[in-house]
């Protein structure tokens, strides 16, 4: 599956990652040559075959419904780069 | 003192030779003096060091010192460790100071140990050279001009160089095998789910697992005791008793079975390495093991099932990291997304950037199945072709690396330099553990063999390369390292 | 030309758990910002999500009340996309197996008939924070604390065909979700949000028009105002020639109409994958039938029982069945008076009449249960009149009295029923009364029935209202009629 320009600018905007032109052109080159390796998947025949997501057939384990954590907003906010009254800033974000 | 193992230095502070403070002092001394060359460590964090071994010091003293009381180590960049920077090699992270300890920071400060500081990793744990690193590529102490392997390259590199007894690394496709064979120690990656991930930061969840890198067997094995055990934060760590892993380390091998896979000596494999490796072997038949070929015929798809999987994992993990509560933000964001791009742009190297563009495509719609699907199905395929050689044979051996290290800034290619994980790759695949012990050199370069069983086999791997480590002493080989290089 | 509205509906309900669905962060509701956003809640480098058991039980409950499958096992996605107030850059959801799976609510229209609206599934997700756009020198503030609140989203078939079915489903799943315990229900506090899918077609065609989803509808006023406008826009746009476009849209309130939410940015593309972080959730058997037999009855069963055991309409059943609380009342009511009937007439009327005009809801009822039902026992058993019930009634509403036997003690409102004293009672008023007598004789016989009201009224005074007023009707006309 040869890999489009436009599929580069595409991942790179869901990804929120900002690249020049230059770049763009750069990891659309690299990009292609990943997918070419990765392409040798298809030469084998999976029918059949369920995906494995884990590798332990394990199953997920449930914890009690207790409130366990306390307030430490300061603590963690120490690593933020803009709070104000507590909360977290961001360029304002229209609704 | 710095070119014990952690087990003979654990001895010596027990037969009162030395204090942790002292020792700590002299490894600091050196970390000092060396690691302005080799560039192992992100931080030294001298103050806490000395302070948790004064604390291990007195413990001693009272009568309460447990096996790794006061013995110092140090942990790679990927830990989070409360108070402390933990950057994971990025700029993104520079200036993160982790508000949290990481289950095995804890567990390994309730045993006592003293860390010595964060060592240098690939970006994001993503690379084979620790060239991707924001804080620059690590040397490897056998030879300045050879990469000393990653991810966790620095952890390597300072063990190797006795600027610390042992370390903790990651290994997501052969992250902490590959560099302790690049540095001629011994690192154990252990079955996935066995060392809890909480504050060990992501890259593919169902691929990462922490493990110890130390100068012998019979060190991870005292590491592995501490670490492993279920973590009721970490849904997928596993409910299942720690085994004394010291307890079998002197099982004879008699009647052990080996099986090499055909797949793990074809071409490719550099002839140096080979030749090693073959030696390793007939130390083994010596021992009373027996030896057969075996095949895991779906090994040259793990390259390409891993680069599905773990960059889209990644691609997903790495979301976070978007200037709002930690990490790099970019001056003067116009609007949300200019904040999102930027900060993402600025903060993640190029290759984590890599890595994240193909999990995002390969993940997007209209490519789940024929990408993601189609690696899941493969990733069983993989497991069962380790399950069904395990069915014939206790252990799998092999070259844990195609070649010795390579030289700093040789692989250019990301694809070159992503074949290279060609032999531990399959391994986080199958989450199986794996250990690469010293087997010698291919000129001035140390070889790694490794060593994989089946999941949860850690005591029978470890017992297996003590044992080798009995009859060889490649593990005690030391890099010179003069000190005039700083 | 004749158009018919098809609507879907995805349901928010919001769990009502102690804790978070992957953290131990406590939900209460109106903290102060991020004082209830822990490690896991932020996404803080290095955290990992471990599942509430609560959540699990309370998204399974759910499906058990409609009778949906249960599938062995169910898988958490991810599901990838930036905003401001979703931590991690993803939303941990289910998009391929989902915990419950297709089933079915009743809801019940206005002419008394019933209507069974399919679900396609129901998956459990995390909810993300809150953005506050209060003018912080022109930025967004972002709260983290409902980040990570378990929502279980139910997604109907589009099996709804006008806006009064869709308020009616909108109230079944409210109705069961709370009598069921899993939610408070409160839609003022966001515990159930709803997106309405809706789409107009020619009456007898087959396929579905294009769609347009109202995001974010909160009460079911609004869904049914907002479905009203939408279903006109759109018929309006269709017959002047327009064509609907799938988009998004918002409805407001204030102006009452739904408007295009921003569509500068193009379609998302949320690439779900299961979240490498959280292992199949695999459901033991013995597990479901366990939360199965702890069901409670549901609206739809108790309503079926109300009409077919007690014989109430399908209105009054609708009624009494639609809270769970307003049920156990009623119930109460009933086994203490022992009359359906009666029971029914007494909540509906006097008790909800009080209540509305209180303003008060029923689990915050003046009178309770045991006090109403004892009070309309009093009046089968007709120890009091209907005049004096209501008086009681009034008594225990204002707190006078313990009991409805205690007021009528109290006050002396027993009913006299003793034919002597009814008798003394009546002689007396009507020699008190020679001038409305001497009226009465005078008058067309057929003309006499209205005018015994005034001695009937003088009787009932001079007893205090207790005396029985059919006694007093039958004694007044045999001796003022003797008179004649």
């Amino acid at each position: 599956m040869a890999l489009e320009h436009a599929e580069v600018l595409r991942a790179a905007h869901l990804a929120r990652i900002d690249l020049s032109e230059n770049d763009a052109a750069h990891y659309h080159d690299d990009l292609g040559r990943i997918l070419e390796m990765v392409d040798q998947l298809q030469a084998l025949d999976t029918e059949g075959v369920a995906p494995l997501a884990h590798p332990l057939d394990a199953t997920q384990r449930l914890r009690a419904d207790e409130v366990t954590e306390n307030d430490q907003r300061e603590h963690f906010q120490r690593c933020a780069p803009q709070v104000e009254n507590g909360l977290y800033l961001v360029p304002r974000v229209v609704e | 003192m710095h070119d014990r193992t952690l087990t003979e230095i654990s001895q010596a502070l027990d037969a009162g030779e030395i204090s942790s403070r002292e020792l700590t002092q002299d490894l600091l001394g050196r970390i000092d003096r060396l690691d302005g060359t080799l560039n192992s460590f992100v931080s030294v964090t001298a103050d806490q060091a000395l302070e948790a071994a004064e604390a291990a010091d007195q413990a001693r003293a009272r009568g309460e010192a447990g096996r790794l009381t006061g013995v110092p180590l140090a942990l790679k960049d990927i830990f989070c460790t409360q108070g402390v920077k933990t950057s994971c090699g990025s700029k993104m992270l520079d200036n993160f100071v982790a508000p949290y300890d990481a289950t095995v920071v804890e567990k390994l400060k309730a045993a006592g140990t003293v860390s010595l500081g964060k060592t240098n990793m690939d970006e994001f744990a993503m690379g084979s050279s620790n060239e991707s690193s924001f804080y620059g590529p690590v040397k490897n102490p056998w030879d300045l001009d050879a990469v000393p392997g990653g991810s966790s390259g620095g952890s390597a590199a300072a063990v190797a160089a006795g600027l610390v007894p042992a370390a903790l690394g990651t290994d997501t496709g052969g992250s902490i095998r590959q560099p302790a064979a690049f540095c001629g120690i011994t690192g154990l990656k252990p079955t996935y789910g066995r060392v809890s991930r909480y504050g060990m930061i992501a890259y593919a969840s169902s691929l990462d697992q922490g493990g110890p890198m130390a100068r012998s067997a019979e060190d991870c094995a005292h590491l592995l005791n501490v670490i492993a055990g279920h973590d009721v934060r970490d849904s997928t760590s596993v409910a299942r008793g720690v085994p004394d892993y010291t307890e079998e380390l002197s099982a004879p091998l008699s009647g052990l079975k080996i099986g090499l896979p055909k797949e793990y000596f074809g071409d490719g494999l550099d002839a140096g390495v080979n030749q090693a490796i073959g030696e390793a072997i007939k130390v083994y038949e010596s021992l009373g093991a027996s030896v057969r070929e075996v095949s895991l015929p779906h090994t040259a798809y793990a390259i390409p099932a891993y680069y599905v999987i773990a960059p889209a994992e990644a691609s997903s993990n790495l979301s976070r990291y978007d200037g709002v509560r930690f990490g790099h933000r970019c001056d003067n964001p116009e609007d949300l997304i200019d904040l999102y791009k930027r900060s993402r742009a600025e903060g993640f190297g190029e290759e984590v950037k890599r890595r994240i563009l193909i999990g995002t495509h390969t993940l997007s719609e209209g490519f789940f199945d024929a990408y993601y699907k189609k690696a899941q199905q493969v990733r069983r395929l993989i497991r069962q072709d380790f399950l069904d050689a395990f069915e014939e044979v206790d252990v799998l051996m092999g070259p844990a690396a195609p070649t010795p290290a390579f030289d700093l800034g040789a692989q250019k290619d990301p694809v070159s330099m992503y074949l290279q994980d060609i032999y531990t790759i399959a391994v986080n695949l199958a989450g199986i553990p794996g250990i690469s012990v010293p087997a010698g050199f291919a000129g001035k370069r140390p070889v790694g063999l490794q060593i994989l069983g089946t999941h949860f086999a850690e005591t029978r791997l470890l017992n297996v390369a003590h044992q080798f480590q009995q009859a060889t002493d490649w593990h005690l080989k030391r890099p010179e390292m003069t000190e005039e290089n700083s | 030309m004749q158009w018919e509205t098809v609507i879907g509906l995805e349901v928010h309900v919001q769990l009502a758990t102690r804790s978070k669905i992957f953290s131990g962060s406590s939900t209460a509701f109106g903290a102060e910002p991020n004082t209830q956003a822990n490690a896991v809640d932020l996404g803080l480098p290095g955290v990992l999500p471990v599942l509430n058991e609560q959540a699990v039980a309370m998204a399974l409950k759910f499906g058990l009340g409609i009778h949906a499958e249960i599938p062995e096992v169910s898988v958490f996605d991810r599901k990838n996309y930036f905003y401001a107030d979703l931590p991690k850059g993803y939303q941990t959801s289910q998009m391929y197996h989902p915990i419950v799976g297709a089933g079915e609510v009743e809801i019940c229209l206005e002419d008394g008939e019933n209507k069974i609206i399919r679900v396609h599934h129901a998956h459990l997700e995390e909810d993300a924070g809150k953005s506050l756009h209060e003018d912080f020198h022109g930025m967004t503030g972002i709260d983290l604390n409902r980040a990570g609140t378990p929502l279980l989203e139910i997604v109907s078939e589009p099996d709804m065909r006008s806006a009064k079915e869709a308020a009616a489903y909108l109230k079944a799943i409210h109705s069961i979700v709370t009598y069921l315990g899993i939610s408070d229900g409160n839609m003022a506090e966001g515990s159930m949000r709803c997106d309405v899918n809706v789409s107009v077609r020619p009456k007898g065609q087959q396929e579905f028009g294009t769609r347009a989803e109202i995001k974010n509808v909160n009460s079911f006023r609004f869904v049914e105002r907002a479905i009203a406008y939408e279903v006109e826009r759109q018929i309006e746009l269709i017959e002047d020639g327009g064509k609907v476009v799938q988009e998004t849209r918002l409805y407001d309130p204030e102006a009452d109409e739904t408007r295009s939410m921003r569509t500068k940015e193009e379609a998302n593309d949320y690439r779900y994958f299961p979240c490498p972080d959280l292992l199949p959730v695999v459901l033991d058997c013995a597990y479901v039938d366990h939360l199965r037999e702890s069901l409670p009855e549901l609206p739809a069963e108790k309503r079926a029982r109300f009409q077919s055991e007690l014989g109430l309409s399908a209105y009054d059943a609708g009624v009494l069945s639609a809270s769970r609380e307003m049920a156990e009342y009623f119930e109460q009511v009933k086994d203490i008076c022992g009359d359906a009937k009666q029971a029914a007439n007494w909540v509906q009327g006097e008790l909800s009449g009080a209540l509305n005009r209180d303003g008060l809801d029923i689990s915050d009822s003046p009178v309770s249960a045991e006090q109403l039902g004892g009070l309309v026992k009093r009046v089968i058993d007709s120890t009091i009149n209907g005049k004096a019930a209501k008086q009681v009634f009034q008594a225990l509403w204002n707190g006078e009295g313990d009991s409805a036997d205690a007021i009528i003690e109290a006050k002396g409102l027993k009913q006299v029923t003793d034919t002597g004293a009814i008798e003394a009672m009546v002689d007396q008023v009507i020699s008190d009364s020679p001038a409305q007598v001497a009226q009465y004789r005078d008058a067309e016989p057929d003309k006499r029935g209205k005018m015994i009201g005034y001695f009937v009224g003088q009787v009932m005074k001079a007893s205090r209202g207790t005396a029985n007023p059919q006694q007093v009707n039958a004694l007044l006309k045999e001796k003022l009629d003797a008179l004649c």
